[in-house]
């Protein structure tokens, strides 16, 4: 009797010391390793590009989760060209991993997102902007907080239009992204009321893109390129693979501002944000980093924010998680003037797109004037009405 | 001849003035405060300050006016009579608002960078401790039986209950996204939290650290996304509230009772904070985007008059006499 006793004396305490234990919140990061070339120097990411912003949300999250009994911990794995991102999202779910930031190439996310989803993963596409991920190949158990290739078209073409810059010389890149980009520049034109005088493509004959003397060839080459081109009122170029945009600025044949892939480019964030609170944001993250915020790691952080809120509101399973954002509950304030708040039908995070210039911020779109009855962040990217997206 | 004069005294009585206060307008970017006499609705004088000046209050013995300089990291004092600035606190980085105890003795404040209060001797003009709060804090409040403070935190969600005494936070109450200022009922029955990005104000209930109620706003004809509740006045008999919302470009009266907002006045644009003048005939809000202060009668709830000041108005304060 007395032995039953004590033994339930030490169950109730090895109880209560397991109830003191905060609630750990256990969060992958996925990630590709293929290295990203560009024309400038500055554009060149560093090794934690995105995975440094998940970092510092989870610092974010777990100085909320102090106050909660609530712990953060993100787990971060590198995938290389022949791995299967299934094999690992199906490694993580079995060691309990059932929240996924991840930062890979279209194919490799919906494979990815297929592979967790009867293990009832949930998924945070932090890195891709393609829209067919969001439309005819969305996913349920996939959320995006990249912006989509539409929303930063849309964007830029808003105020391009307000400026009254709506005859537009197209110029776009060789290369498969730098054609949907384009598709989606051509689409913003036609919705906002810009017109594309001409189009010219832009080839890549490949080539190195830093070289001791290229900047001799380069002035000649781009007046050239961009010589003999009906009345314009601004370039507009498409070029994610970096291949020429970055040359465009100054160097064309008539003197004409620069948008799209360069000159001012549309984003989710940038280091040069400082409105609404940014600045506090910046500042974490330089001081742990000590490098500048990017886009992919604004768009890391906010994922990884979005886990701590709903965790903060006592979700922290996928589903109880992927409810409360669908719902009208859900907003996450990042520093960007308003709510964020997500499209409940293809689980896309709605958010204003800055318009930077490589040095400060020269607008957010949506602007002023462009209206919706909803939202007037879904001026922004395919609405409800277009969508092709079905969740299931 | 003396019914003469003594009509003549009755009419300069009738003309003459209420008391005279002095606001003290916070300009953001113009790193400037603009003085404002509430007798002629002027600005009467502009001070140059620090970087980035925001939070702003008179001492409870109206010598000073601090206001926090964050991108200066310190805290600068005015000295009223001259208005010169005549000292600095050391307030930690980015101080933002920031709460006197009773006596004008202890400076609370929130420092944005570090998530921290930290604690100032005002007197000896040194620093007597931190507190670790959540991310961002930003609103600061006391209760009004000086026993325990309030601070929000703007990334972290929540209002952190610290105890004088013990400098020690002894209750969190999670609200709505990025709570941004803290505000008591005089009788100390409610606490006011407003939730910038969450676009509520949530009405807390000080002894037992429970939301009770939560205000939301809807005004017709604007979207959610722009209805941002910042700054909160509530009348001392505790029955009527103001709350600034933002870029919505409007203060919402509420009848403190019931909780309702009852009323929408159209004030400048991005309004921020809200002050009484002493006698609660008038409410002052500062205006961010259109640089200016809108005066509210109180008693006629409807905007008299738009004051123009220095650039992106923040935060303001009003002398005793």
């Amino acid at each position: 009797m007395v032995r039953h006793l004590i033994a339930a004396c030490v169950l109730l305490a090895l109880t209560s010391v397991a109830l003191a234990q905060p609630v750990e919140i256990r969060i992958g990061y996925v990630r590709g390793a293929e290295a990203t070339a560009a024309i400038s120097l500055i554009d060149i990411p560093p090794a934690d590009a995105g995975l440094a912003g998940a970092r510092l949300a989870i610092e974010d999250n777990n100085t909320t989760g102090k106050f909660l009994d609530q712990r953060f911990v993100l787990e971060e794995v590198t995938l290389k060209a022949a791995d299967d991102p299934a094999a690992a999202v199906r490694m993580l779910s079995e060691r309990g991993i059932t929240l996924l930031i991840a930062d890979l190439a279209p194919d490799a996310l919906l494979t990815a997102a297929d592979a967790g989803r009867e293990r009832g993963v949930l998924l945070f596409n932090a890195g891709a902007t393609d829209d067919r991920l969001r439309e005819e190949d969305c996913r349920a158990n996939l959320i995006h907080t990249a912006p989509t290739r539409s929303m930063l078209a849309d964007g830029l073409a808003q105020y391009l239009v307000w400026k009254k810059w709506r005859r537009w010389l197209f110029v776009v890149g060789s290369h498969p992204n730098d054609r949907l980009f384009a598709d989606a520049l051509r689409r913003a034109a036609a919705r906002f009321g810009a017109k594309i005088v001409q189009e010219r493509v832009f080839a890549d004959t490949g080539g190195a893109r830093r070289t001791d003397s290229g900047i001799t060839q380069i002035q000649r080459q781009i007046p050239l390129f961009t010589q003999s081109a009906p009345e314009y009122d601004v370039l507009v170029a498409a070029d994610e693979s970096e291949v020429f945009a970055s040359y465009l600025p100054y160097r064309t044949w008539d003197p004409r501002p620069v948008a799209g892939s360069a000159g001012l480019i549309p984003k989710s964030w940038d280091p040069a944000h400082d409105q609404w609170g940014a600045e506090q944001l910046q500042n974490r993250f330089m001081a742990m980093f000590a490098r500048r915020m990017s886009a992919l790691d604004g768009q890391a952080w906010v994922a990884a924010r979005m886990i701590g809120e709903a965790a903060s509101r006592g979700r922290t399973e996928p589903k109880a998680m992927l409810e409360y954002f669908k719902g009208p509950e859900f907003t996450l304030a990042a520093f960007k003037g308003q709510r964020l708040t997500l499209r409940d039908w293809n689980l896309q995070l709605r958010q204003p797109i800055l318009l930077a210039d490589g040095r400060v911020i020269v607008s957010v779109s949506p602007q002023e004037g462009f209206l919706h009855q909803v939202s007037e962040l879904d001026t922004l990217g395919t609405d409800r009405p277009e969508t092709k997206c079905r969740l299931k | 001849m003396l019914r003469l004069l003594s009509g003549l005294c009755a009419f300069l009585l009738t003309l003459s003035p209420a008391q005279a206060y002095l606001a003290y307008v916070s300009n953001e970017k113009g790193n400037t405060v603009s003085v404002i006499d509430t007798n002629k609705w002027e600005v009467v004088r502009t001070i140059k300050v620090g970087q980035r000046p925001r939070g702003i209050e008179f001492t409870k013995d109206q010598k000073y006016v601090l206001v926090a300089v964050g991108d200066d990291d310190t805290i600068q004092m005015i000295d009223t009579k001259t208005n010169e600035i005549v000292d600095t606190l050391p307030s930690g980085p980015d101080p933002e608002l920031f709460v006197q105890d009773h006596d004008g003795k202890i400076l609370y404040v929130a420092n944005e960078n570090d998530n921290t209060v930290t604690v100032i001797d005002i007197e000896k003009r040194a620093r007597l401790g931190d507190v670790q709060v959540g991310v961002e804090p930003e609103g600061m409040g006391i209760s009004p039986d000086g026993k325990f403070i309030v601070n929000t935190s703007e990334t972290t969600n929540m209002a952190h209950f610290i105890d004088i005494a013990t400098r020690k936070i002894f209750a969190n109450v999670l609200v709505d996204a990025r709570p941004r200022f803290a505000e008591f009922k005089q009788d100390g029955s409610e606490l006011w939290v407003s939730a910038e990005i969450g676009g509520t104000v949530s009405i807390i209930d000080p002894a037992k650290r429970e939301i009770k109620k939560k205000i939301g706003f809807e005004i017709a004809g604007l979207r959610r996304e722009a209805i941002q509740p910042v700054g909160i006045g509530i009348m001392r008999d505790g029955r009527t509230g103001f709350v600034a919302l933002g870029p919505a470009n409007r203060v919402a009266i509420i009848d403190a009772t019931t909780h309702q907002v009852t009323k929408y006045l159209l004030v400048g644009q991005r309004v921020w904070h809200l002050a009484f003048t002493p006698d609660e005939k008038y409410l002052l809000t500062t205006n961010g985007v259109s640089n200016d202060v809108s005066i509210i009668d109180v008693a006629a709830q409807r905007v008299i008059k738009t004051i123009q000041v220095g650039e992106l108005p923040w935060g303001i304060t009003i002398s005793r006499q």
